[in-house]
């Protein structure tokens, strides 16, 4: 257990050393908050739909969450080219130990990056309708912590060298985020859009923490999304454990 | 306390380990020398649970480290011939890391630490973070830590290189107190045939992935009509300088700088 501890303390005092990856981390949130929020807030209001803001918030807060908790996850292909992997897979601690300690390590990171961006929404304009949401909303952003710590940890345990990154990013992360429902809302889009969506775990995070955090209507419905979260995340733990202790050096 | 029999580790077509066989006792030294890319690392890493032999069997204190991995990781203690610090941490939290990891009494932990760091005069540095020290001090630090639980057996990739005279000295006198006091099996490969002559009782030699020699410093000698150990390792590995293959990880250094300057 103390293990499990360590290797989590160890994440955070890395992330929390590192000013240039906090203040960095923020940039994108930032920018599609301001470009988008601001550009398209008044066509999103003529068109009916209200505040732009209120609505596109959540799916920010969302990305910041998936991008950082995918990197963190990631991580460990830098931690196998320097090294620091070896000594820990050596040590008489069961991996998936390890796994464990390192995952909430890259999740409470990727929250506490959350956090941040929920106060730069705050500022931005962005209201949270009642008290009562706001533990359902963190439920929901440690559920998306957790589910792509995990996966980014099963993607780098298969993956040896930095250069697939790009690729990991480019082909399953940017899709994941802009088929999701964090940009735009899923009730008049394309027929197909929706399928593909519907498949997509990051597009319940959303849905789910923007039910939570406003108060309206949830696209899937409340329920549908903390299972269908839930139910991936454990599958991609099982998946990110066994990957895991299979890695070889 | 080792028991190595017909050990093959194949990449594909490529055979880095060719059905070796050795014994190391109990509180014996052995060293396992050999010129670059000839198999010891790779061995080693088969022995300490990181890799899994394509065929032949390996027993470490009687367990099967490709099976039995979380009893065998109880049982030794490892210094890596390439650095497995964390660089954004000190240099005191990279040891206490460790001796959670190792389960390192919290009572002991503290005195350890610091016999450990002051032994390799790193005390006044303990709280610059590792990625502010020089080769030889990550070296010294890697080596301290693996110093910092006695472990039944103790494998020492070169652990030495890049390290001045007086460091190398402190270790391996340090090295053999542990083995007459606390019995501990040593485990080492160097290039520093001197080193090997000195603290090793017995030693194989390696090349291509095949042992061809192994004895005490004197059977190797006498074996080869050598007066020291040096001639006789260049009499049975020749005199041809190897390569080693480059490393994709020289790359990722090379990127590395450039993304924490650019973009982290």
């Amino acid at each position: 257990m103390n293990a499990v501890y360590v290797l989590w303390i160890r994440q955070l005092k890395r992330y929390f050393r590192s000013r240039a990856r906090i203040v960095g981390s923020l940039g994108q949130p930032l920018l599609f908050l301001v470009a988008l929020g601001f550009g398209f807030g008044p066509i999103f209001q003529r068109a009916g739909q209200g505040n732009y803001i209120q609505f596109l918030a959540p799916g920010v807060i969302g990305m910041t969450i998936l991008f950082s908790a995918v990197f963190s996850g990631i991580e460990l292909i830098w931690d196998r080219q320097f090294g620091f992997l070896k000594e820990t897979l050596v040590a008489p601690v069961p991996r998936i130990m390890i796994m464990v300690g390192r995952t909430c390590g890259g999740a409470t990171v990727a929250l506490a990056q959350g956090l941040i961006v929920v106060a730069i929404c705050y500022v931005a304009g962005f209201r949270a309708s009642n008290f009562a949401g706001w533990p359902f909303a963190f439920v929901f952003m440690a559920l998306i912590a957790i589910m792509f710590t995990a996966f980014g940890t099963a993607i780098a345990s298969v993956l040896s060298d930095f250069q697939a990154f790009q690729l990991v990013m480019n082909f399953m992360i940017m899709p994941l985020f802009f088929l999701s429902g964090a940009l735009f809302p899923l009730t008049n889009v394309p027929r197909a859009l929706q399928i593909v969506a519907a498949v997509n775990p990051f597009a319940y995070g959303v849905d789910g923490m923007r039910a939570a955090f406003t108060g309206g209507a949830s696209h899937f419905g409340a329920a549908a999304d903390l299972g269908v979260l839930g139910a991936i995340t454990a599958l991609l733990l099982g998946v990110g454990s066994y990957l895991f202790s299979k890695i070889q050096l | 306390m080792i028991r190595v029999q017909n050990l093959v580790k194949k990449y594909g077509e490529f055979t880095a380990v060719n059905d070796i066989s050795f014994d190391v006792d109990q509180g014996e030294i052995f060293a396992f020398l050999g010129p670059n890319g000839a198999g010891k690392t790779t061995t080693i890493k088969m022995l300490t649970t990181l890799l899994t032999p394509t065929s032949g069997s390996v027993e470490l204190d009687g367990l099967n480290p490709a099976v039995n991995h979380h009893d065998v990781r109880k049982r030794f203690g490892i210094v890596f011939q390439d650095p497995s610090l964390d660089d954004e941490l000190t240099a005191y939290e990279n040891l206490e890391l460790h001796c959670i990891l190792y389960k390192v009494p919290r009572k002991v932990r503290k005195e350890r630490i610091e016999r450990l760091l002051g032994l390799f005069e790193l005390w006044d540095r303990r709280h610059d973070p590792v990625k502010q020290f020089s080769g030889g001090m990550k070296r010294r630090l890697e080596i301290a830590r693996g110093l910092l639980h006695t472990p039944k057996i103790l494998f020492l990739d070169e652990p030495t290189l890049g390290l001045d005279p007086q460091t190398r000295n402190h270790l391996w006198t340090h090295v053999q107190n542990l083995n007459r006091e606390e019995r501990v099996t040593v485990f080492l490969t160097t290039h520093y045939m001197e080193e090997a002559d000195r603290v090793a009782q017995r030693i194989a030699i390696i090349d291509h992935g095949k042992i061809v020699a192994q004895g005490t410093s004197q059977e190797l000698k006498t074996q080869t009509n050598s007066d020291s150990l040096e001639q006789a390792f260049l009499t049975l590995t020749g005199s041809t300088i190897r390569d080693e293959t480059a490393g994709g990880i020289d790359q990722l250094r090379q990127m590395s700088r450039m993304w924490r300057g650019g973009r982290r």
